[in-house]
């Protein structure tokens, strides 16, 4: 039998990468001859929950419950899941590559002293079973042996799309209140709260960041720039040049001689993209940059880009979201 | 995906300083339909130009580099991306501040302003240096820094501006095609790309540390090796960061240490020459995309810049120090490193492709507009034969050659390096059939163009005692380092009896067939049409007049030219003379270098000891001078060798050049030894041959007295007649002939050696002369006299030097100044022609 | 004042991997050469921590990694920082699986325990940059038999125990626990410090402990690394010159960063 642990979003629906662990397991199922699928979940589990579990295909819904798992430690999960585990004779257990998923795993294997694989994509076949999973932040694909069992593993976010099944289960409920070892609960959350502001500075943890560089002409090139930071809520970080000019203070420079940032949303504007500057905004979300020159390597590795002089631009842009506020 | 244009001009691959450089000056020039590619993103494709430091310190103790780095200089403040800073070279020892007592010679002869200072004065300047780390400085206050990236773009957009130029960067070059001439000479034809294909009878490539795989591509060798040079950024430093812009204090060069320490903006760039040397392969430097931050800015590897960094702390401890200044930007930064130091600049053995490689920020824009110049007129306003690709003899066109030298002279980046100084790694390359011989006789080799050379021979030292004074020993170890003065004693030996010389390392090639004559007529000064066995000296000529080279010829026949010159320039003068021949292929050059080896005997017994073993005529009358003919000697084996005796001297004695199989060479080296023992001639080496015989005749060398900017009347050298036959340079020549030279080739000498402590110095060339007070002259060119060739002259027991002066201070008996290690001693003017100052008549080759 | 904490910071050299990777020719991992050698930025912070934490209360902060004689580069890394010794297991981590790394830890704990250094808390990164196991912290702890935290940003000592926090799936979550412990670290709850010069200067003059595997790796069960097909640039131009305007602010509404 396969195991997979379901987690539910704060309003108690199955995850979307739960439904992709359990598509997955399906298509394991399937190579194995229709083993049966079960599900894990930690807490309740609603009418509309089960309803999902039922079209992906589970057939057991097992539930963990009681004041252990009234908050989160990764061992009380893991000592719960072995009681699953042994009540079911499964030969599988699988989560979602999600840090919590990756985590309950991990402690179900360091408790089992068994193998267990990160991230897996999918699989080569089952004897000996060979999967494929993530290495290297995604940028590498590694063939894994796992020959240990029960087989633990992650699937990674994304690798197959959630398809329901073509018959459904049954997501018959099973209710478990195990007893969980003292021990297994040194390690618990106490509180949660809203996630508290980074106090890191305002470039390193705005949302948008606008660029200036060379482009800015001098020192007075700056003040549409400025307008837009404002517009925008935004801080303003300049590339190496602009500093070393002495056209904007060090303190807002973006690179590797200067902060590191990772904002929602760039705009590097007349900023040709240096490898130095880069370094310090490669990790931003979405980048709009505005350049002059369309071989620009800010403007070959942007998301988005507006060919032309940041001086014709920005004034553009400032118009045109005042135009929207106004109306 | 870009496309370039189908057709060219010329091709242009590489965006760095260098490529920029060259399309503006081509465009200024007249070139039409230039397109420029580069396999990386503009403005900064990756190549080294994108990390460069970019400072500029302008004295250097070569002629070339400095002339290539004061015009970049030029050109950069026009641009208006030069920053004056000044900089100091600093000194931590005794041995250090003697090296910059030399590079005030050396800023004196280039005419830059410079100075040495105490620890203080740079203190005033640079607050956060620590005076007890360093005994003095070399304040030069024009260096600065240059916005290399900037001033690319500057250069592109004026050569965008005239409509000739195309640009088209991130395309990569797939293959450069070449087709062949009947007379098997090659020329490029086509540049394919990722982009297309461009049909282009003239390509250049300017590609940097990625040149040595282009130049695969066309199966040219174009010999440098990617090198690391580290740096790491400090800051932000509160020192620098309360004073606006890039740069405002001087730049460090703590020479002992190998460092730099140059602001930029609030941060503290550290570079250092000192690591071992790190070399990568062409084909080892990662693509832009595997690049971390580009492909030319390699990991760091710290355990290699611990050492200098620690010096760095302690010459500046509160800035490098400094509350905040954290190491943020650490590379191996790669450039370009060749086996002598010098770029690589020119057109290749395939017609048509040049290149333009292994130049730094501070030559760039110079390089750019000389190659420029180069390719549109056939030759340049700044003499570039150190640098030409041509140079290169097959030994060192290994990976390698390069390799090894590089290893072995990266430290010399900031080494204090004698003039004479030989290089330990890669030797024995090129051995003479006499090698076993020399070495038994203690042979002192020295190496050039590959072939071990003897300076001077051990089993020699016994003359010492004979000759007492009359060697002039040195008593200052720099005067007399890689020196003997056995060189002086084997002088007079061969002046009073007879002296054997190897001289297997010169370059020799044939040119026969139909054209023969009209090739030589062609190439060389002087008259060619002359009888067969006949043994020609000439001057070789560029377009605008200025020498190519000095070499001899001899008529073998009536279309057979042998020719003769020295191998250090071999290669260049082969290329040059190969560049000649039509392209029919009727007419041929044929390499001797490695077949004919070459032994010398001079001196008065000369004829004597070769009559001694040749029943042929080798009377005056039977053998005149500046004649050639074979003849039998015999040789150990008992049998007769025959060799091609050429009466001919560099020495000013009687006395034949003999070329002879290399087989047969060492018999002939041995029988002319053991006959010449009885009338007391020695084996001499490279010392006398070189310095002190051709100085005591006041015959110039090429490469010292003689190059690109300097002429046959400023050197002197002009015959009574102009031959009728066109050459090229004549009509230039024809010109220089009816102006007053600019300078004058002189020899002087020494009159007083004794330095203020009491020492005797000899100077070693690259000194300036002076006025007896130590005033700068200045001749017709703007340029101020320098020593081209420094040595003993044994049989006047003077010390000669040979130096261009202003006209009218060339007179004889003019009494001036040589200012050594910042000291002046007298000289007086001996000769201003090329009238020896030994045996003026030439009573002695007689 | 609290006793010192001594803090154990785990590191592994790693192939830089922000720049398109090259595989070895064996396809067991990446060839570093090109792009270089470095930890994780979740070690990075994980030694943020630890030299913090060494610092706040009087303790020592000692670096350890696996690998072989290059990872020395790591280790002085870390010293330059702010920790104060360093332990290195020679070895090729290649051929070491996760629950052998960990095994490899505890040993290091334990001999360390016996000769009188004890490591309270022992720092790891979240997981590591190559090979992306995501268990060797928790297989450590229960090899040490010590309470484990995962993936937290934060992490203090306060009152004799341990206060780690990041965000969780529903919210800024918090753990306390008592020590000793291990804590694995997520990057982005600190800014990890440069090395400064006087900072690199000491870290050379540090003796590194030089030891060898305690017992035979059963290895990381990898068949071969591969390369999966690379990703076009995808930059979407959004016009030329001041008509894009319009474009440009649809963009911002569409990225929601307009919102007064």
């Amino acid at each position: 039998m396969i195991l997979v642990l379901v987690e539910k979003d704060l309003d108690g629906a199955a995850v979307e990468v739960s439904l992709e662990a359990l598509t997955f397991a399906r298509s394991l199922s399937e190579a194995g001859g229709g083993i049966p699928i079960d599900a894990v979940v930690v807490g309740d589990v609603s009418p509309d929950l089960r309803e999902s579990l039922a079209a992906y295909g589970v057939r057991d819904v097992h539930t963990l419950g009681g004041e252990a798992f009234a908050a989160f430690a990764g061992s009380a999960w893991a000592s719960g899941i072995e009681t699953v585990l042994a009540s079911t004779s499964s030969v599988v257990l699988m989560a979602a590559g999600t840090p919590r998923g990756g985590e309950v795993l991990a402690h179900v294997a360091a408790r089992a002293d068994v193998a267990m694989a990160a991230n897996v994509l999918g699989f080569d076949g089952l004897a000996p079973f060979v999967v494929t999973r993530q290495v290297v932040g995604g940028q590498a694909v590694e063939a894994m042996q796992l020959s240990t069992r029960p087989t633990l593993f992650t699937v990674a976010g994304h690798a197959v799309e959630a398809t329901p099944a073509a018959a459904q289960g049954a997501a018959t409920v099973v209710a478990h209140e195990p007893e969980v070892a003292a021990a297994d609960l040194v390690a618990r959350v106490v509180s949660t709260d809203e996630p508290e502001p980074d106090l890191s500075g305002s470039l390193k943890s705005a949302r948008v960041v606008v660029g200036a560089g060379r482009g800015a002409g001098g020192e007075n090139g700056f003040d549409d720039l400025l307008e837009l930071a404002d517009l925008l809520h935004a801080p303003l970080g300049v590339s190496r040049v602009v500093t070393s000019l002495g056209w904007r203070p060090h303190h807002e420079q973006v690179g590797q001689t200067g902060s590191r940032i990772s904002p929602d949303l760039y705009i590097p504007c007349g900023i040709s993209g240096a490898i130095q500057h880069w370094a310090g905004c490669s990790s931003a979300k979405a980048i709009l940059a505005i350049n002059t020159d369309p071989d620009a390597p800010m403007v070959t590795k942007a998301t988005h880009a507006v060919i032309g002089d940041l001086h014709e631009v920005v004034p553009a842009i400032n118009a045109e979201i005042k135009r929207r506020r106004a109306g | 995906m870009a496309e370039v244009p189908s057709t060219a001009d010329v091709v242009v691959i590489g965006a760095g300083i260098v490529g920029n450089s060259l399309v503006h000056h081509l465009t200024r020039l007249g070139w039409k339909n230039v397109v420029q590619i580069d396999k990386g993103a503009l403005p900064n494709p990756g190549g080294s130009t994108g990390h460069a430091s970019n400072f500029i310190f302008t004295v250097d103790h070569s002629r070339e580099i400095t002339d290539l780095t004061l015009d970049s200089m030029k050109q950069y403040k026009e641009m208006g991306v030069f920053t004056e800073s000044g900089g100091f070279e600093i000194a931590r020892t005794e041995e250090r501040m003697e090296e910059l007592r030399r590079r005030m010679s050396s800023a004196k002869a280039w005419g830059i302003e410079a100075s040495l200072v105490s620890p203080e004065f740079v203190k005033e300047k640079v607050p956060f240096i620590e005076t007890d780390q360093f005994i003095g400085a070399f304040w030069t206050p024009g260096v600065g820094v240059v916005d290399s990236l900037r001033a690319g773009t500057i250069m592109r957009e004026q050569a965008l501006a005239t409509g000739e130029l195309t640009v088209v960067p991130t395309v990569e070059v797939t293959g450069l095609d070449t087709e062949e001439a009947p007379n098997g000479n090659r020329r490029i034809t086509r540049v394919r790309t990722t982009g297309g294909d461009i049909e282009a009878g003239t390509v250049v490539i300017a590609a940097g540390v990625w040149s040595p795989k282009l130049g695969d591509m066309a199966g040219i060798s174009i010999p440098l090796t990617p090198a690391v040079h580290q740096m790491i950024s400090v800051g932000p430093c509160p020192q620098l960061a309360e004073r606006e812009g890039e740069i405002s204090f001087p730049i460090i060069r703590d020479m002992d240490t190998f460092c730099y320490e140059r602001q930029h903006g609030a941060d503290m760039e550290v570079g250092s020459y000192a690591h071992r040397a790190i070399l990568h392969e062409p084909e080892d430097i990662p693509s832009i995309e595997q690049a971390k931050l580009s492909p030319t800015e390699m990991p760091f590897t710290s355990d290699d810049f611990d050492p200098q960094l620690e010096q760095a702390y302690e010459l500046m401890p509160d800035l490098l120090g400094a509350e905040g200044a954290e190491m943020r930007y650490a590379i191996n930064g790669l450039l370009s490193l060749t086996c002598d130091g010098n770029p690589i600049l020119g057109e290749s053995e395939v017609a048509g492709l040049w290149t333009a490689s292994a130049v730094w920020i501070k030559e760039g824009p110079g390089v750019g507009r000389a190659v420029a110049e180069w390719m549109t007129h056939g030759h340049s306003e700044i003499d570039l034969h150190h640098s030409d690709i041509a140079r290169f003899h097959d030994h060192q066109k290994r990976r390698e050659h390069t390799r090894l030298r590089t290893t072995e002279s990266f430290i010399k980046t900031y080494g204090i390096v004698h003039p004479a100084e030989q290089y330990a790694s890669d030797r024995d390359q090129r051995l003479s059939p006499m090698h076993d011989s020399q070495q038994k006789l203690g042979a002192v080799f020295f190496e050039t163009a590959g072939w071990e050379r003897p300076f001077w021979y051990e089993s020699n030292a016994g003359l010492l005692e004979e000759y007492g004074d009359a060697v002039m020993p040195r008593e200052h170890e720099w005067d007399s380092r890689w020196w003997s003065p056995i060189i002086n004693a084997e002088h007079l030996r061969m002046r009073e009896a007879a002296a054997v010389i190897d001289l297997s390392a010169f370059c020799i090639f044939d040119i026969e067939g139909p054209e023969a004559l009209e090739v030589v007529q062609t190439t060389c000064v002087a008259q060619c049409d002359v009888a067969v066995g006949k043994v020609i000296y000439t001057p070789v000529l560029d377009a605008k007049g200025g020498f190519r080279s000095d070499l001899t010829v001899m008529r073998l026949g009536e279309h057979h030219f042998r020719v003769v010159t020295g191998g250090a320039h071999g290669m260049a003068d082969r290329a040059w003379f190969s560049g000649h021949l039509p392209e029919a292929g009727t007419t041929t050059l044929t390499d001797l270098t490695d077949d004919v080896s070459t032994v010398g005997i001079w001196g008065p017994r000369a004829r004597d000891i070769l009559a001694s073993l040749t029943s042929d005529d080798v009377s005056d009358e039977g053998f005149g001078f500046l004649s050639c003919r074979e003849i039998t000697v015999s040789t150990g084996s008992g049998g007769g060798t025959t060799v091609l005796a050429s009466r001919i001297s560099y020495v000013g004695e009687l006395g034949w050049e003999l070329y002879v199989p290399m087989g047969s060479a060492a018999e002939l080296w041995e029988a002319l030894l053991d006959a010449g023992r009885p009338h007391g001639a020695v084996p001499a080496g490279i010392g006398v041959y070189g310095t002190t015989g051709r100085i005591e005749k006041g015959y110039r060398a090429y490469g010292a007295e003689l190059d690109a900017e300097r002429t046959i009347i400023e050197a002197g050298m002009q015959r009574p007649k102009v031959k009728a036959a066109d050459f090229v340079g004549k009509e230039a020549y024809l010109a220089q002939r009816e102006a007053e030279p600019q300078a004058v080739l002189c020899t002087l000498t020494v009159d007083d050696h004794t330095s203020a402590s009491g020492t005797k110095r000899y100077m070693l060339g690259g000194e300036p002369i002076l006025t007896p007070a130590g005033e700068l002259l200045t001749d017709g060119h703007g340029h101020h006299p320098y020593v081209t060739s420094a040595g003993s002259a044994p049989s006047l027991g003077k010390h000669v030097l040979l130096a261009y002066l202003p006209p009218e201070q060339a007179v004889i008996g003019q009494q001036l100044a040589v200012s050594y290690m910042e000291e002046l001693y007298p000289v007086t003017v001996g000769s201003v022609d090329a009238t020896p100052l030994l045996d003026p008549t030439n009573e002695r080759i007689r | 004042m609290a006793d010192p904490v001594n803090v154990l910071v785990c590191v592994k050299r790693v192939p830089d991997a922000t720049s398109e990777i090259v595989l070895t020719d064996d396809g067991q991992g990446v060839d570093g050469r090109l792009a270089g050698f470095t930890m994780s930025n979740h070690e990075q912070c994980a030694v943020e921590l630890a030299v913090r934490i060494a610092a706040a209360t009087g303790g020592e902060a000692t670096v350890l990694t696996l690998g072989d004689a290059d990872a020395v580069e790591q280790l002085r890394a870390a010293l330059a920082v702010g920790c104060t010794a360093a332990t290195h297991v020679q070895a090729d981590s290649q051929q070491f699986g996760p629950a052998d790394v960990a095994r490899e830890i505890a040993a290091v704990v334990r001999d360390h325990e016996a000769a009188g250094r004890s490591h309270d808390l022992v720092l790891l990164g979240n997981d590591a940059a190559d090979t992306g196991d995501f268990q060797v912290g928790i297989r450590l702890a229960y090899a040490l038999g010590r309470p484990v935290v995962n993936g937290v940003g934060q992490v203090v000592v306060e009152d004799d125990g341990v206060t780690a926090s990041g965000a969780g799936p529903d919210g800024f979550e918090t753990y306390r626990l008592p020590l000793p412990a291990v804590v694995t670290v997520l990057e982005g709850g600190v800014e990890p410090r440069y090395p400064t010069v006087p900072g690199r200067m000491k870290a050379k003059k540090v003796p590194i402990e030089e030891r060898s595997p305690a017992q035979e790796p059963a290895g990381a069960a990898r068949v071969r690394w591969s390369l999966p097909p690379a990703a076009p640039s995808d930059v979407q131009v959004l016009g030329k010159g001041a008509d894009a305007a319009p474009a440009v602010v649809d963009l911002f509404e569409q990225l929601g960063v307009l919102a007064r």
